[in-house]
């Protein structure tokens, strides 16, 4: 159950390989605009480090939250609040500072929403990233609607060695991707734990997972607060990257984003959410390029997603890769007849 | 001596003034098959709702091998020893009769509060799962997904699960509800066959089923025990006949 097929992997491979060679090949195909570009890709991948961790709870658990971006958020304004002002924080302080912070605020937030399901669900959420939303908008202590400036990027050190530069474009680059890709790794191995196992029940049948033994309560709490310190570290690196953080970045137009690519990618498929990320961002950017109204476009595509993919690129992918095989299998015991 | 495994005294549930259980004391004999017969509406669900904690009764009380059950929730009277099965078919349509079964079976590890090994390199949760599949006929169709099997093999699933909680007493809500003959003679097959090793309380229409295979019965009508006793004295029961079997044509 819930293994990637190997085609999958391999292809997820090489995009991978395509992301970590841009700095050789980056210059030559966009010239002087690579290094916008860069950045630009920088965002989308912690971006879909979020997607990733919202599939645990939309895709994974049968949690649909409204509320995700409240920790992407959160983890922007604990990281800007406890920075020196004008010096560079210790990212061996501040990182296990920050994920904290997100996972016992979705350990508090789990407890009030997780008994609630369905639509109330969805509400509930909604309105506790709401709340957050105008608590820091309404703040003089977080810089109210303009939010708050983070002027030095975390240092990474070891004793009196600067391990690495976070202020190096190329290295706030790869610390991203590589950050993704232990994401991605750190979710397809909670699938396949037992604890994966009982939330993939839980999603199906959760009376049936409480009958057989299993209090579903306490594995969705645990998957929620996974996810919200998972989106924690997505919005560490978000907040490290543009150097500030504002109260947009909780609203629930980021976390309806972020709903959208898990629902644009496939939700339950763990990779599928982060080439939603792609895919949305991309698109994004190209509508953004010719109209104000991008988001009229993209809900356009939304609708034709769900009409035409209902799986998503994820859900697409997979079919596209079983019904291959199948082809292939059939052309092997056809062999097999012959001979 | 005969040993009681389970004991209600005065259970009840009452849905707004509906009283769908009413004054319930039921006494399981361990190793005996316990059917309990009753029209529709008679209660008998609710009853295996309360004994499983499914719902929580208005008032009286569950024993169950000298433990209170009373007011506690299924996943913990799971792990008491009682496994119950649903009268509607409830499974995990989308993974494979294996997955199905390896679910519950994974739920008598201590823990699946486990994070990093993977599930499927547990030896000791696949056995259970095979001897589980085993014991309800469906191990050569372990790798089928649920949904696509045939309602009779869904039912046979559904005990599958059951049997992998290793209980000691199955709560079996009417198994053979909507199948055709063929599939009912298999089932009543397997439910002699686990009155061999388990405690059974089950509820069953199907009259022929139920002599074939209970050692004692009782009859509910409207919430309330009308009588207990072994098929021989229920068969001839003035009461019995009057109330509940003359309606049906009797045998
Ligand atoms: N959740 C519920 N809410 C309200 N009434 C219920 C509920 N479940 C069962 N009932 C009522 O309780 C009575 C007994 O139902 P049930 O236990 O399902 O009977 P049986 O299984 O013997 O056919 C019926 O009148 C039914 O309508
Ligand atoms: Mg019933």
């Amino acid at each position: 159950m819930y293994n990637t097929p190997r085609s999958i992997s391999l292809f997820l491979g090489i995009l991978f390989v395509l992301m970590l060679c841009y700095p050789l090949y980056g210059d030559l195909i966009f010239g002087s605009k690579s290094s916008f570009y860069m950045q630009k890709l920088t965002s989308i991948i912690i971006l879909a480090i979020l997607a990733m961790s919202l599939d645990l709870l939309v895709g994974v658990s049968g949690l649909v939250s409204m509320g995700h971006a409240l920790f992407f958020g959160l983890a922007g304004y604990v990281l800007a609040l406890i920075s020196p002002e004008y010096d560079a924080a210790n990212i061996w302080i501040v990182l296990p500072a920050v994920l904290a912070s997100c996972a016992v605020l979705g350990l508090i937030v789990a407890f009030l929403t997780i008994k609630t399901s369905g639509i109330y669900f969805i509400m509930v959420t909604l309105a506790f990233g709401q709340m957050a939303y105008y608590f820091f908008n309404d703040s003089d202590f977080a810089g109210g609607s303009d939010g708050l400036y983070i002027m030095m990027k975390p240092a990474v050190m070891l004793g009196d060695l600067q391990l690495l530069n976070l202020e190096d474009k190329h290295t706030l680059f790869y610390v991203c991707l590589a950050c993704m890709a232990l994401v991605y790794l750190i979710l397809r191995m909670l699938l396949r734990s037992p604890f994966g196992q009982v939330l993939v029940g839980i999603h199906a049948n959760e009376h049936r997972v409480k009958a057989i033994g299993y209090n579903t309560t306490r594995y969705k709490i645990v998957s929620f607060v996974i996810a919200a310190t998972l989106a924690g570290l997505a919005g560490f690196l978000a907040a490290t990257q543009y150097g500030f953080v504002n109260p947009s970045q909780l609203g629930w137009h980021t976390s309806g984003y972020a709903l959208m690519m898990v629902i644009m990618g496939g939700a339950g498929t763990i990779f599928g959410p982060a080439l939603g990320a792609f895919v949305f961002e991309i698109l994004h950017s190209f509508f953004e390029s010719f109209t104000d109204h991008w988001l009229m476009l993209m809900g356009t595509v939304m609708i034709c997603v769900v009409l035409f993919l209902p799986n998503g690129i994820g859900g697409a992918l997979l079919k596209l890769v079983e019904r291959f095989e199948k082809k292939n299998k059939h052309i092997q015991t056809g062999d097999n007849d012959n001979g | 001596m005969a040993e009681t495994i389970l004991k209600t005294e005065n259970l009840t549930k009452r849905f707004g003034g509906l009283v769908a259980v009413d004054k319930v004391n039921l006494e399981l004999v361990k190793g005996e098959v316990h059917a309990i017969l009753g029209p529709n509406g008679a209660g008998k669900s609710t009853l295996v709702n309360l004994l499983s904690g499914d719902m929580t009764s208005t008032e009286g009380t569950i024993t169950f091998e000298g433990k209170d059950l009373t007011g506690l929730p299924p996943y913990v009277i799971s792990h008491y020893g009682l496994g119950r099965s649903f009268q509607k078919t409830n499974i995990f349509p989308k993974l494979s009769c294996f997955e199905n079964v390896w679910l519950a079976a994974q739920s008598r590890q201590k823990t699946s509060m486990r994070f990093f090994r993977p599930a499927r390199r547990m030896k000791e949760v696949e056995q259970l799962t095979l001897s589980s599949l085993e014991k309800c006929g469906l191990l050569a169709q372990k790798d089928v997904i649920a949904s696509s099997m045939s309602y009779g093999e869904q039912r046979q699933l559904e005990i599958g699960m059951m049997l992998a909680t290793q209980p000691r007493l199955l709560l079996m809500d009417e198994p053979m509800a909507g199948m055709g003959k063929e599939e009912s003679e298999m089932l009543v097959q397997l439910i002699k066959d686990l009155a061999k090793d388990y405690t059974l309380l089950l509820i069953e229409h199907d009259m022929d089923a139920v002599f074939a295979v209970a050692n004692r019965l009782t009859v509910m009508v409207n919430g309330r025990v009308l009588e207990t006793g072994t098929p021989d004295q229920i068969r001839s029961s003035q009461q019995v006949q009057e109330a509940y079997l003359g309606s049906e044509g009797g045998f």
